[in-house]
């Protein structure tokens, strides 16, 4: 029973601070971090009170209450990985148009430099 | 639709190109020669070698892209330069010189009735044979996109073809960057958004770099890339990636 508080403890604990040293220099957006935060938040609960994830097992019905844990933690990481490569394609479209976009404004500049000269 | 007539319609030839320092200059050279009336433009698709210098030197405005985006982005970009500078027809050309620019004409003068046309390999002129499971991927495309063309297509990952201004204004705001997308899927977005797709006959030579993958593998990694693309192509909802369409300045 102690290890479970402590194990919860720490790796919340440690989560929050790493979330809080990486916004501090600004190497994390605030929108991501909130996610971490209330995960790391919601593991500390769990930790200091294993009762709650012991009547949200019995409530869904699964028998050992640790597999509600892995499943719910599992289904997390997933949703959060499947949001990252929908917002990964969103970032490599615009990438993708700015580059077209320079490169015609740059061939538009470099012919009208070129007519200026000529002119 | 096209307010100008036959004879006076504006045509561009798009090269992408990615590191083609061997063949731009002539393909250039060559395309000026037969049809002196077309103005080129090298879409330069992030080349690490002197493709760009080698393009300017033969008389052509280079679009440099950054990075490598493919044929597809290389030629969305020719689409959106064509738009801005209000040509009438866009004719994709490779600039390793397998395509004939002598064939411009025929395809240009197909768009009379179509609005985009491909040039096919295989529809009766030249030589050109493709084996195993690539041969077969060919075939299934093939045959899906005459029966949404309602037309008999048999040459559709080739990539010489002529776009009308309908099609260009299509194919401004998509024009997918995947494998394959720049071939198949694009005809499909053509077709779905009602547009008429034909082909004419044309001959290729043969590659200056060597035929294309042969191997079994490779071969069979083509066929299954191939069925994904055009399922997809197919189920697929869009207007999508693009957030802003660019404007046409009339």
């Amino acid at each position: 029973m102690k290890a479970n508080l402590i194990l919860g403890l720490v790796g919340s604990v440690t989560t929050l601070v790493v979330l809080f040293e990486m916004m501090r220099r600004h190497r994390l957006r605030e929108k991501y971090a909130v996610f971490w935060g209330v995960i790391a938040v919601a593991t500390l609960v769990i930790a200091a009170f294993p009762v709650l994830l012991y009547e949200a097992a019995s409530l869904v019905g699964v028998a050992v209450p640790a597999n509600l844990l892995f499943f719910v933690a599992s289904m997390l990481l997933l949703v959060v990985s499947v949001q990252h490569s929908h917002e990964l394609g969103r970032l490599e479209e615009r990438s993708r148009t700015l580059a077209e976009e320079v490169a015609l404004l740059r061939l538009d500049l470099e012919s009208r430099s070129a007519s200026d000269q000529g002119s | 639709m096209p307010p100008r007539s036959d004879d006076e319609r504006r045509i561009l030839a798009v090269l992408p190109a990615w590191n083609e320092e061997q063949s731009v200059a002539a393909t250039i050279r060559e395309l000026k020669q037969a049809c002196p009336d077309v103005d080129v433009l090298v879409v330069d698709d992030g080349s690490a070698d002197r493709t760009a210098e080698e393009a300017s030197a033969a008389g052509a405005p280079v679009c440099r892209l950054p990075f490598n985006l493919g044929v597809g982005g290389a030629m969305r970009a020719g689409f959106r330069y064509a738009l801005n500078h209000d040509y009438d027809v866009v004719v994709q050309v490779d600039a390793d010189g397998q395509h004939d620019p002598s064939y411009i004409p025929t395809l240009v003068k197909a768009l009379d009735h179509a609005d985009v046309v491909i040039g096919a390999r295989f529809a009766g002129e030249g030589s050109y044979a493709a084996r195993g499971a690539r041969r077969w991927a060919m075939l299934l495309l093939a045959f899906v996109l005459s029966r949404l063309a309602h037309t008999r297509l048999t040459d559709v990952t080739s990539g010489f073809r002529a776009a009308d201004r309908r099609a260009i204004r299509v194919f401004a705001t998509h024009y997918p960057a995947e494998y394959l997308g720049d071939t198949v899927e694009s005809l499909v977005i053509a077709l779905r958004v009602g547009l008429t797709v034909t082909q004419e006959p044309v001959s290729m030579r043969v590659r200056a770099g060597g035929q294309a993958s042969q191997s079994p593998v490779r071969a069979a990694a083509y066929l299954a890339r191939a069925m994904v693309a055009l399922g997809l192509a197919l189920v697929r909802k869009w207007p999508t990636a693009l957030e802003t369409p660019p404007k046409e300045e009339q």
